[in-house]
C-alpha cells in the first residue's frame, strides 16, 4: 500500500485552459528562438541527432546554440511515464504519483550549509527580579553527517513528511568531495524508511551511491522495482542553459533508469522576466528541454517536471521565496505540468525569515495551504527550512509536520451525499425536539473517527506562548523514538563493498 | 450477579451511553443495555440504591473527570456521561426517600430577561444533573418575577442564572435585589456565569459563587453545598 497523501478534489488553477495553452506555445516558441545555450557536448550530440538545430558559440567556454523543434518536444513528453513511482526502504511509505491525479505527497528538502540549534535561556524583568521568563534563543552552525543523522531520524517520524531529501550538507573535516555522496545516502537511508532523494556531489560516487540502494532493496532488479532513491538534477541555468557538469549527471542518471527531476529554479527580474507570462514561458521551457533529453537518453526514464521558481526581492535582488508572486508561478507551472500529464515537483514554505517566528510562519504558511490546493504530486515543502533555503531548523520542521496536518485536514473532500443528509436531517429533527436543543450527543462518532479538527498541538497554557518549548519538547520525543535501521548483514556488506563510507556511521560497530 | 449490574452501569457510564440505542466509545456495543435500562434493572433485582449511586453512577462518573483530565476525554464525553446519570437520577429519585441516601438538592437554573443564549446554561444543566442535583430549568429571556417565583415555590438550594451579553448581565443583579425585596434572598445560593461575568463581576452583585464554565459551575456549587467554599 502507498502512502495516501493529499488528494486534493478540486485542485485550485489560477490560469484558464487558454492561458496554458498560450504559455505552451510561447514555450515551443522560445525553444526554436533562441533555443537554449548548452555547455555539454554530449547533450548537444544527443539533441542534434534527433533533429536538433546546433551551431557553436564563440568564446571562452564551448558552447552551442541548440535549437529543438517542437515535434522532438512532444515526442519526448509523450515518451515520459504519466505514472512514476518512488519506492522506499519500508514498502508502506511508496510514493505512487499519477500525472493526471492532484495527489500531494509532501517532501523535505533541500540542502542547507546552516543548522540551528535552539535553546532556551532564562530572563528576568528588570523591573520586577521575581518574573522570568524562557525565551528560543537559535545559534546557527554549520551542519554535520550527525545532523543529517538527525534530520533524517525525526523526518521519519513526523506524520506528514512523505519522502526525504536531504535538509543539511555535511561539513566535517572527514568528509571530502569523493566521500560526500556516500555519506549523505548513508546517513539519511539508514535513519528513515520513507523515499529518499538528492542531489550527487560527485559523478564519480553515482555507482557507489547506486550499488548503495541496490545493497538496501535487495539486488539491481529489486532496486528497479522499488526505486528507494531518485535524484534531483538542476541541469539547467537560467535563462535557458546546459550546465555542463549537472548535465553529464542527469544523462548518467537517464542511462541507469532511476527517477530523475528535471529541475529549474529561475527568478524572476533577473534571470526570468518581472512578468508572470514570461517566467513561465522560460521555466516551461527549461524543464521540458530537460525532459526531452532525458527521453532521447532512454525513453521512458521516470521524470518529474520539477520547478523551483522564485521573484527577486527588490532590495537586495536574491530570491523571495516569501513573496506571493512566487507561490503564483508555483501553482502556475503545478498546471503546465498537469496538462502535460507528467507528475510535478513543486516548491512551498521557503520563507525569507531567517529565524522560526511569526514572519516564518506567515510566510510558509501562505505558500503551504495556496500551493498544496493546486495539487502538485511532489511537493517539495521546505519542512524546517529558513532563510530562503539556507538554514535548517529541527524544530522549525515539527511545526511544519503539525501545520501540514491542519493542511491536509483542510483540503479533505466535502462529505455531502444523500446518505449524510438523510442521517443529518433526522438528527436536526430529533434535536430541535428536545428541551435543551443541543447537537453535543451527536459529537462523539465524528470525533473518534478523526474527522474532527484538533486542538493546536502547541498551544500553551494561560497567556504565554509556549508554542517552540512545545515544539521543541515534541523534537525531543522524536528522537528518543526509535527508528528501523538498515540490517547488520546489509549494512556490513555496505561498508565492505562501499568505499568512503564513516565508521562511525555503523552502528552496529560502535554498539548503539 | 449483582455486583455485575453495578459493574455494568459503571461501566456505560463511561461509555456515555444512557440507553441500548446510544453507540459509546467501543464498536459493537449498541443493542446492549444502557445506564437507563440498567438502573431499571438494579432496581427490579432490589439491588441498595446507594450502591447503584456510589458505585454505579458516582464511580463511573469519578473515571470520566479521571480521563478528561488526563486528556483522554473531551466534552462531549463528559456530557454524554453526565447526561446518562441524569436520566438514571430521574428514575431513582422516587425511590430515594428511606434508602440512606441523601439528595444533593434542587437548583433552578435561567437564562436571563432579554438573553436568548441558553448553550452555556444546558450544558451546566446537564452537568449538575450528571453530578446528582435535581435541576430545574427555566429556560431563557425568563422574566424576574418567573424567577423570583420560582425560588419561592420550589424553595431551591441553588439559583443558577446565566446571561451572554454585556447589556444582559445587569439583570443578574436585578433578579438578586428582587429576592431581597422578596425576603427570599438567605434560603438560596446563588451562582453566576456566562461569557460577559466575571468574578469581580458576581461579587459586586452579591453572588454566591461564580463558575468561569460547566466545570466550575459545578465545583462551585458543591463546595456551597459542603461549605467549602472560598
Amino acid at each position: 500500500m502507498p502512502r495516501k497523501g493529499i488528494l486534493v478534489d478540486r485542485p485550485y488553477e489560477r490560469l484558464t485552459r487558454e492561458q496554458v495553452e498560450l504559455i505552451h506555445q510561447a514555450s515551443m516558441q522560445i525553444l526554436t528562438d533562441p533555443g537554449l545555450i548548452s555547455f555539454n557536448r554530449e547533450a548537444v550530440d544527443i539533441l542534434h541527432s534527433h533533429g536538433a538545430a546546433v551551431e557553436s558559440i564563440a568564446g571562452d567556454h564551448q558552447s552551442w546554440q541548440v535549437k529543438i523543434p517542437e515535434q522532438v518536444v512532444l515526442s519526448a513528453i509523450d515518451s515520459a511515464p504519466k505514472t512514476v513511482k518512488l519506492g522506499a526502504r519500508n514498502p508502506d511509505n511508496t510514493l505512487i504519483m499519477h500525472g493526471d491525479e492532484p495527489r500531494v505527497y509532501l517532501v523535505t528538502g533541500s540542502e542547507t550549509n546552516i543548522w540551528l540549534d535552539v535553546d532556551f535561556p532564562t530572563y528576568v524583568n528588570k523591573a520586577d527580579p521575581t518574573r522570568e521568563i524562557r525565551m528560543p534563543e537559535f545559534k546557527p552552525r554549520r551542519g554535520t553527517v550527525d545532523d543529517l543523522c538527525q534530520s533524517a531520524h525525526v523526518c521519519e517520524h513526523l506524520e506528514m513528511v512523505d519522502g526525504y531529501i536531504r535538509t543539511v550538507n555535511i561539513q566535517d573535516r572527514d568528509i571530502t568531495e569523493e566521500n560526500k555522496d556516500v555519506n549523505k545516502f548513508f546517513a539519511s537511508l539508514n535513519n528513515n524508511t520513507k523515499h529518499f532523494m538528492s542531489g550527487l556531489t560527485s559523478l564519480k560516487q553515482l555507482d557507489n551511491v547506486v550499488r548503495m540502494a541496490e545493497l538496501i532493496a535487495g539486488g539491481k532488479k529489486a532496486l528497479e522495482d522499488n526505486p528507494i532513491i531518485s535524484f534531483i538534477t538542476c541541469l539547467v541555468k537560467s535563462p535557458l542553459q546546459f550546465v555542463d557538469d549537472t548535465t553529464d549527471t542527469f544523462i548518467e542518471v537517464c542511462r541507469r533508469g532511476l527517477p530523475i527531476v528535471v529541475s529549474s529554479s529561475p527568478q524572476a527580474g533577473t534571470t526570468a522576466p518581472i512578468r508572470e507570462a514570461g517566467i513561465m514561458a522560460q521555466i516551461n521551457a527549461e524543464v521540458l528541454a530537460g525532459i526531452t533529453l532525458g527521453q532521447l537518453v532512454k525513453p521512458g526514464t521516470p521524470v518529474l517536471y520539477g520547478s523551483v521558481p522564485v521573484r527577486a526581492r527588490m532590495d537586495t535582488l536574491g530570491d523571495s521565496y516569501g513573496s506571493v508572486e512566487t507561490s503564483q508561478y508555483n501553482i502556475d507551472c503545478v498546471q503546465m505540468a498537469r496538462f502535460y500529464g507528467l507528475p510535478n515537483y513543486s516548491t512551498s514554505g521557503v520563507c525569507d525569515s531567517k529565524i522560526p517566528g511569526q514572519q516564518s510562519s506567515i510566510e510558509r504558511l501562505f505558500s503551504d495551504i495556496v500551493v498544496a490546493m493546486s495539487g502538485p504530486q511532489y511537493l517539495h515543502c521546505a519542512f524546517g527550512l529558513l532563510d530562503c533555503n539556507s538554514v535548517f531548523c529541527l524544530l522549525q520542521a515539527v511545526l511544519d509536520d503539525a501545520h501540514f496536518k491542519m493542511i491536509e485536514l483542510f483540503l479533505r473532500q466535502p462529505r455531502i451525499d444523500q446518505t449524510e443528509l438523510e442521517a443529518v436531517l433526522k438528527q436536526i429533527r430529533e434535536v430541535v425536539a428536545t428541551p435543551q436543543k443541543l447537537y453535543i450527543g451527536y459529537i462523539r462518532p465524528v470525533l473518534r473517527s478523526g474527522e474532527i479538527s484538533g486542538l493546536y498541538p502547541f498551544e500553551g497554557g494561560g497567556e504565554a506562548d509556549d508554542v517552540f518549548e512545545l515544539a521543541y519538547e515534541r523534537m525531543k520525543e522524536l528522537l528518543a523514538r526509535p527508528v528501523e535501521h538498515i540490517d547488520p548483514e546489509t549494512t556490513a556488506r555496505i561498508f565492505e563493498e562501499i568505499p568512503g563510507v564513516l565508521p562511525r556511521l555503523n552502528i552496529y560497530e560502535r554498539g548503539d | 450477579m449483582p455486583e455485575d449490574i453495578i459493574s455494568l452501569i459503571q461501566e456505560n457510564v463511561i461509555q456515555g451511553r444512557m440507553t441500548r440505542d446510544d453507540e459509546g466509545m467501543d464498536e459493537g456495543i449498541v443493542g446492549q443495555p444502557g445506564v437507563t435500562e440498567l438502573v431499571e434493572k438494579a432496581l427490579a433485582s432490589g439491588l441498595s440504591i446507594q450502591d447503584i449511586i456510589t458505585k454505579g453512577l458516582s464511580g463511573g462518573m469519578n473515571i470520566v473527570g479521571q480521563k478528561f483530565e488526563a486528556g483522554e476525554y473531551f466534552i462531549p464525553d463528559m456530557l454524554a456521561s453526565a447526561q446518562a446519570v441524569g436520566a438514571a437520577m430521574e428514575i431513582l429519585e422516587p425511590h430515594l426517600a428511606g434508602s440512606g441516601v441523601n439528595a444533593k438538592g434542587k437548583i433552578i437554573v435561567a437564562t436571563v430577561k432579554d438573553d436568548l443564549h441558553d448553550i452555556g446554561k444546558n450544558i451546566v444543566s446537564i452537568l449538575l444533573r450528571g453530578a446528582g442535583y435535581t435541576v430545574k430549568d427555566l429556560g431563557n429571556n425568563v422574566d424576574i418575577q418567573v424567577i423570583v417565583d420560582a425560588v419561592r415555590e420550589e424553595k431551591p438550594q441553588f439559583l443558577g442564572l446565566s446571561a451572554l451579553l454585556t447589556s444582559t448581565m445587569a439583570r443578574m443583579a436585578d433578579v438578586i435585589q428582587m429576592l431581597e425585596e422578596n425576603g427570599l434572598r438567605d434560603q438560596v445560593k446563588i451562582v453566576v456565569g456566562g461569557a460577559p461575568v466575571s468574578e469581580e463581576f458576581a461579587k459586586s452583585i452579591g453572588a454566591d459563587g461564580y463558575g468561569a464554565d460547566g466545570f466550575q459551575a459545578v465545583a462551585v456549587v458543591e463546595a456551597l453545598s459542603s461549605g467549602t467554599e472560598n
